[in-house]
């Protein structure tokens, strides 16, 4: 009964909206802000990517807030998973040979390619968001097959800390330095296309990295904590 | 073939959108309505890239300074939905840390049973 | 080249539906991983590289593994 009439009701909402898409046609350009950043963007930025422009220089405070929403996610998850309980020792089946020895192997060259891609975020696609959550899926290869370890509390909150004052302080210094905005680009732009360019935008990135990283890997960290 | 060509992403799109809806309003069990939200989530991420394409453009990247800005595809939609499924990954973690939170003080994942019982 | 877009979406469409009829929620959630995989290759053919990496490392590695972690907390089973 439930069933027949939701899907009456998504039926006529269906109705609705494909009548709306109709006057949206595919692949046709719809906006001037989009044109502007493609042509300008090179110039102002000095970053190849103009995703990347867009994401830590244009609508950088966009970014600000997003992390800011991730970290208040994290702590809403720690909050929520806080036992009062005691953690009582229990016994850990080891995992296998192989896999114990596979993941060891695995796990720096996941963390290389994590750096990469944040390192890498004004050239290539990729960026802090992708290679923090590379580095975050490294972190949970290593709780699946070395069973035991653990990541310190206190070294997930210090990197993330970190990467938050990061961005601050650098945007700071851009509206005290460079001009009149928050986090305007003070250093120099380099060539483009090469790895010392962009000024701000790559240690913004990797901040970001850092950020995201850390927390995605403490969310892991208390999941996994709790099922253990 | 121009009627696929013209509207099969959105079709995929809204067809994600109406499932996970689907999902959230008939399933009683907590896992699968998150589920449904998950990818409820992956549709309105696919729409909003659909939106964003132009045909026959290449990815807003300039591989070589030489190169002269041809058409490229909307860089504003990329930037959007690249935050948004980062925040969808933690929005979708802290909702299960709640499910089983849920599951600690009733013992059950019911949406009907949980309604009929008190605290 | 439309015509494997088609399949792809068609099969996204697919996984989608199965994900709805699943008792089991291990199989739901590796149905909602696939729909996530495809979205990530559709991504990739509208021009989006940055969002088909995003999606690909979240939507198959770290989604799928906090919903696993979650399922082996609660009941596995769907009555």
């Amino acid at each position: 009964m439930k069933s027949i009439i939701s899907l009456i009701l998504l039926s006529v909402i269906a109705l609705g909206i494909a009548i709306s898409l109709d006057k949206i046609p595919f692949g046709v350009p719809k906006t001037k802000i989009g044109d502007y950043y493609i042509d300008k963007g090179r110039e102002e930025t000095g970053a190849a990517n103009i995703v990347t422009s867009v994401v830590v220089n244009y609508r950088c405070f966009d970014t600000l807030g997003e992390v800011t929403i991730l970290f208040i996610a994290a702590i809403g998850l720690g909050a929520v998973l806080a036992t009062r309980r005691k953690k009582e020792k229990r016994e850990i089946e080891p995992a296998s040979l192989v896999l114990y020895a596979g993941c060891r192997f695995l796990f720096p060259l996941i963390l290389l390619f994590g750096a990469y891609i944040s390192i890498h975020g004004h050239l290539t696609p990729g960026g802090g968001f992708q290679g923090g959550v590379v580095v975050a899926s490294a972190f949970l290869l290593a709780y699946l097959g070395c069973r035991g370890r653990r990541v310190s509390e206190t070294g997930i909150k210090t990197v993330e800390s970190l990467g938050g004052l990061v961005f601050i302080v650098v945007g700071l210094v851009g509206l005290a330095v460079g001009g009149h905005y928050f986090l305007s680009n003070f250093l120099s732009k380099g060539e483009l296309n090469s790895l010392f360019s962009a000024g701000v935008i790559p240690i913004i990135y990797i901040a970001i990295g850092l950020k995201v990283g850390s927390e995605l890997t403490g969310v892991i960290d208390h999941l996994v904590e709790e099922s253990e | 073939m121009t009627f696929l060509h013209d509207y099969i992403y959105y079709i995929g799109a809204f067809g994600l959108i109406f499932i996970g809806l689907f999902i959230m309003l008939v399933k009683h069990n907590l896992i699968k309505v998150i589920i449904g939200l998950s990818i409820l989530e992956t549709g309105v991420n696919l729409f909003l890239i659909a939106v964003g394409y132009i045909s026959k453009g290449t990815a807003p990247i300039f591989s070589n300074s030489a190169v002269e800005s041809e058409r490229m595809v909307d860089p504003v939609p990329q930037a959007l939905v690249l935050t948004a499924i980062v925040i969808g990954v933690a929005v979708l973690a802290l909702a299960l840390s709640l499910a089983i939170r849920l599951y600690h003080h009733y013992g059950v994942l019911d949406l009907r049973k949980i309604k009929e019982q008190r605290w | 080249m439309i015509l494997v877009i088609s399949l792809l979406i068609l099969l996204m469409l697919v996984a989608a539906i199965a994900a709805i009829f699943f008792k089991d929620l291990i199989n739901a959630v590796i149905a909602s991983c696939m729909v996530s995989l495809i979205a990530s290759i559709l991504f990739y053919f509208l021009q989006a590289p940055d969002v088909a990496m995003a999606e690909a490392s979240i939507g198959a590695a770290l989604v799928s593994a906090v919903f696993i972690i979650a399922i082996r907390r609660t009941k596995r089973y769907e009555e």
